[in-house]
């Protein structure tokens, strides 16, 4: 949804992405009409699997030119794409499809607690977080909470970001609703369907976008606009991991 | 008593009935995010859930699920890890059998997500997600697809995630449940199994766009049962998934 967002609003030139559309109904109206028809503006795509994303990251944050794959062969995807080609093994096996690194000018992550050098905790499903923070030339925190830092030092297991590859963190609670952060928030899914419906015309897109961005001056507005939906979504149950003996 | 159920329920059930018992699945978004659980809960107790985002289960999520990165399927995991990893596993051979939804099936099981301009005019499609990958990694796939004329096509405009093709190393489409009856895609063509229970030879010709088989007195889906049922409503009890018109598209 938030790729929709950006496209239907005209900040988007070019999309290197697996899947662009809606959790809550699949087709993206901003995204299509933007590749269909060029509105409102024209955007290249350039279009991955998963893994093929996966792997594009995951060799710019090993600092290689690409990783080699078996994914996609025989579809389409990988037809004379610019960022995937056909490589032998030159170990003699079968042949491989090389997918050329993407290194992001930035990545912006947000976990559950970070200390203030950015050293970040984050738990739940990571998709692909990590390679992307690794990655990214500048990666930007933002978080739940800002901890002490020995906090994060008690289960430095937990860290998935080192802080020295952080060049800003953010306090900001809430800050990935309406989807959900483990232990923090649930999922709110009325937003998705209700953006569904409403970005199906440019005119509802527009509405959308002057209601959810252009008339909030700032975060505490955007907060106040979504009204009880903070409370109702906030987790207050608590089921804590068990504790992990770091004694030396 | 007659059981009654909707037409998402029993493609529910079909679904999780492709799960054998020990078998790793790599499991889609949607209905087999249901299917997954409904087999664990029945006839699948050992099987074990691979997520694209990294989670891995032994368990149904604790709770109702849009998606599979929402808290209920997280809480209770065995491991979260991310889409590379779960990924390794997929490309190194350990999955057994994958789920995947598209929007157009061609007779070798090519299923496109990406776009099509069958219809007169281009759309755009939301594109491969995991769709791709689980097809050409997977020990078998389970296709899921809403039966339309439009929709099943002699050859699909683009091919997202590949069906059958020569010099294929692993794996394929295997079956294909729709919303009119379960197909074997194994062949390279599309063979009837079972319709459901109501539909007729006739109208599964003609919602499908190119040659398939059907036998002469092809036995009808078998129908959920209580177990099956009392699972799909407890794990969707709005019907967001599996009621009559289904919310979730």
């Amino acid at each position: 949804m938030a790729f929709d967002q950006l496209i239907a609003a005209g900040t988007v030139a070019k999309v290197v992405a697996a899947w662009v559309g809606n959790v809550a109904g699949g087709s993206g109206y901003g995204f299509r009409r933007a590749y269909e028809q060029g509105v409102p503006r024209r955007i290249v795509m350039e279009d991955h699997s998963n893994f093929t994303v996966g792997l594009a990251l995951k060799a710019a944050a090993m600092g290689l030119p690409y990783l080699p794959t078996f994914t996609g062969i025989g579809g389409d995807i990988v037809r004379g794409h610019p960022r995937i080609r056909p490589v032998d093994d030159p170990f003699g096996g079968p042949s491989l499809l090389a997918v050329a690194a993407v290194k992001p000018d930035v990545a912006i992550i947000h976990v559950q607690r970070a200390d203030r050098e950015g050293n970040a905790h984050l738990w739940g499903n990571l998709g692909l977080t990590v390679e992307a923070a690794f990655a990214a030339r500048r990666t930007i925190v933002t978080c739940e909470e800002i901890v002490p830092e020995e906090v994060i030092r008690s289960d430095p297991n937990r860290t998935v970001i080192p802080g020295f590859l952080t060049t800003a963190v953010v306090e900001e609670p809430g800050g990935a609703l309406p989807s959900s952060v483990q232990g923090y928030w649930r999922r709110d899914f009325e937003p998705f369907l209700r953006y569904h419906q409403i970005s199906r015309t440019p005119d509802g897109f527009q509405a959308w976008l002057r209601e959810w961005v252009l008339d909030l001056p700032d975060r505490q507005a955007y907060l106040q606009h979504m009204g009880d939906a903070t409370e109702r979504l906030r987790v207050r149950d608590r089921r804590l991991a068990a504790a992990a003996n770091f004694a030396p | 008593m007659i059981a009654t159920y909707t037409r998402r329920e029993l493609m529910v059930v079909a679904a999780g009935r492709e799960i054998r018992d020990g078998e790793v699945v790599f499991v889609g978004m949607r209905l087999p995010l249901l299917g997954f659980g409904l087999a664990k809960a029945t006839h699948a107790p050992n099987a074990v859930g691979l997520f694209e985002n990294g989670v891995i289960r032994d368990r149904p999520a604790e709770a109702f699920i849009y998606t599979m990165g929402d808290p209920p399927n997280i809480a209770g995991a065995v491991a979260c890890l991310g889409l590379n990893d779960v990924m390794s596993l997929l490309q190194q051979g350990r999955v057994d059998v994958g789920f995947i939804g598209g929007a157009e099936i061609d007779p070798l099981g090519n299923l496109n997500t990406t776009r099509t301009s069958g219809s007169g005019s281009l759309v755009r499609l939301p594109g491969s997600g995991g769709g791709g990958d689980i097809a050409s990694l997977a020990g078998r796939t389970v296709l899921i697809m809403e039966h339309e004329p439009r929709r099943f096509r002699e050859r699909v405009d683009y091919v997202t995630s590949p069906g059958h093709f020569p010099g294929r190393r692993r794996g394929g489409p295997a079956t294909l449940i729709t919303t009119l009856g379960v197909f074997d895609l194994t062949g390279g063509r599309v063979q009837a199994v079972t319709l459901h229970p109501g539909v007729t030879p006739e109208q599964v010709r003609q919602a499908t766009g190119f040659e398939l088989s059907i036998d002469e007195g092809i036995p009808a889906t078998m129908a959920p049962s209580a177990d099956e049922l009392a699972y799909i409503r407890k794990a969707d009890p709005d019907g967001f998934w599996t009621g009559d018109t289904m919310k979730g598209g």
